[in-house]
């Protein structure tokens, strides 16, 4: 069993680390799960397992993770509070890590509204920078939300967060970063960069608040894979902004699939380039089997060993 | 207030099906107020009641009254009487006023008039919105007098969430972020640095262990 998380090793040698995310099936095997990763395998250095994204029932975030890290994978689990309080997150957490998971993002969590079970009653007992310090705490000193020790070993998982920069007034959004990093987030996934002259304007403000230094940041990216998919994301998914140039080189282009590939490519390589970014993130949503050519592309090939 | 709506015609007239004689309570509180249990509005649904049971041939006879404030018990007891003649109640109550129907007439079924929505204002005639979730902790000193808790959809402590967008929320775009008002509102009051401080997670503990209560002696030891 691994003892320390692989990602957080890689973060703090200085590599620029590569993460995907996979999404769980709607349904009780794990064979597509094991598909993607073995489609992922050697090219990222860990894949992050969505918790039921946007409200939708799909198999455990925590259980694909296992799945995952068996096919060779180093996990990366998502907890969100819109499901379960303060017991069964913690109780859930001390099974993960029993499990072999080591590292962690916590979420508030989509509203249910979206998903496929409008009527659930949401529970939202804890956001996100409340799952972070009590994540932390279980770590160190090794006690409960309630001040009650844990008993035998505890769990230190490397505790990540997230942070959308396209959402609200920049001062706003760097300011809850903060509350973030402050509340004890060791890592950090963005909402989907396509707007990257605001993304270098985050990261100016990140950068002047010396964020960069206390918790290491990995740019979200997602390539577009037509025209439809990105004027979907543009019109209907809260806090994403599509720049009108990059939804006219999708437009323009006789094969939109392979601009969008060339696209994120290009961003890739713009993310390296500023200050702070520690790695990138890549959400090939529905669309995991073309990571490796990004990652390729990207000139990340191969990754560090693990 | 306690703001309330009517609830489907339909369904009140499944739920009274059978009785013979009707007492439609109004109630001159919050229901009144909000324009849906008033004595004008009793008098309406006992009418259409009417109507609607004559046409399938069978009869049912109303007697329509009102209360000052279906939740006081004294108030109540003045429909004493007129209960008795009926044998059963439809309330224009809020669903506290419908519980102390209940209460007080043991032997005799009370039906709910009104779904009881939450407790709010008008912010525009006509319009209501919910402010207060009756959590029994307030913290609106912190937060520029706007309730996270109530008017964030998440009801986080700590926000505002990735799901912000031009000042909304993205579960209704007709629905303001309540932190961006929060921040808007404290940096006009010049007290930002009260958003600086995490907020713990809140403690649920009073208000799920049965019916709250205030004023009397409660053993909290357990035992």
């Amino acid at each position: 069993m691994t003892l320390e998380s692989n990602l957080a090793r890689l973060l703090r040698e200085g590599h620029f680390a590569v993460t995907a995310e996979v999404g769980p099936p709607k349904g009780a095997s794990a064979d597509p799960l094991l598909q993607k990763a073995a489609a992922l395998k050697g090219y990222v250095d860990a894949v992050n397992v969505t918790d039921c994204q946007t409200a939708v029932v799909r198999l455990s975030s925590i259980a694909a993770a296992v799945h995952l890290k068996a096919a060779g994978l180093e996990p990366v689990v998502q907890m969100t509070g819109r499901d379960r309080n303060r017991i069964a997150i913690q109780s859930d957490l001390l099974g993960a890590y029993s499990l072999g998971v080591r590292n962690l993002l916590c979420l508030t969590g989509d509203h249910q509204r979206f998903g496929n079970h409008p009527e659930a009653r949401g529970v939202f007992d804890l956001d996100s920078i409340q799952m972070v310090a009590m994540v932390r705490r279980l770590g160190d000193p090794g006690e409960f939300l309630c001040g009650e020790p844990i008993r035998g070993e505890r769990p230190r998982f490397f505790v990540g967060a997230v942070e959308n920069p396209f959402a609200g007034p920049l001062e706003m959004r760097v300011r809850r970063l903060e509350k973030k990093i402050e509340a004890g987030a060791e890592f950090i996934q963005t909402q989907c960069v396509f707007d990257l002259e605001r993304f270098r304007r985050f990261m100016a403000m990140v950068r002047e608040h010396g964020l960069h230094r206390r918790g290491r940041i990995l740019a979200g990216v997602t390539p577009l894979k037509s025209v439809r998919m990105a004027r979907f994301m543009r019109d209907q998914v809260a806090g994403i902004t599509i720049p009108d140039e990059v939804l006219a080189r999708l437009e323009n282009a006789a094969d939109p699939a392979a601009a969008g590939v060339s696209l994120c490519v290009e961003q890739i390589s713009e993310l390296r380039k500023i200050e702070g970014v520690a790695g990138v993130h890549i959400m090939a949503i529905a669309w995991e089997q073309i990571v490796p050519e990004i990652v390729r592309r990207a000139g990340l090939y191969p990754r560090p060993a693990q | 207030m306690i703001v309330a709506e009517a609830k489907p015609f339909a369904e009140v007239a499944g739920m009274i099906g059978g009785c013979r004689r009707l007492l439609v309570v109004a109630c001159a509180g919050c229901t009144a107020v909000c324009g849906v249990g008033g004595v004008r509005q009793a008098g309406e649904l006992a009418a259409a009641l009417r109507i609607h049971f004559r046409l399938k041939g069978l009869e049912l006879e109303t007697e329509v009254t009102g209360v000052t404030r279906q939740c006081e018990p004294e108030f109540v007891g003045e429909l004493a009487e007129a209960v008795a003649r009926c044998g059963a109640v439809l309330s224009f109550g809020c669903g506290v006023g419908v519980q102390f129907v209940a209460d007080r007439f043991a032997g005799v079924p009370v039906f709910p008039a009104l779904n009881t929505r939450f407790a709010g204002g008008f912010t525009v005639s006509g319009a209501w919105e919910e402010r207060c979730r009756l959590c029994g902790d307030c913290q609106l000193h912190l937060t520029g007098g706007i309730c996270p808790l109530t008017r964030c959809a998440k009801g986080i402590l700590n926000g505002p969430c990735g799901g912000v967008q031009d000042g909304r929320c993205e579960v209704g775009w007709d629905v303001p972020c309540a932190w961006m008002l929060i921040h808007e509102r404290l940096a006009a009051l010049g007290r930002t640095e009260l958003l600086r401080p995490i907020r713990p997670p809140r403690n649920w503990a009073h208000t799920s262990a049965g019916p709250r209560r205030q004023g009397v002696s409660t053993d909290d030891s357990g035992k």
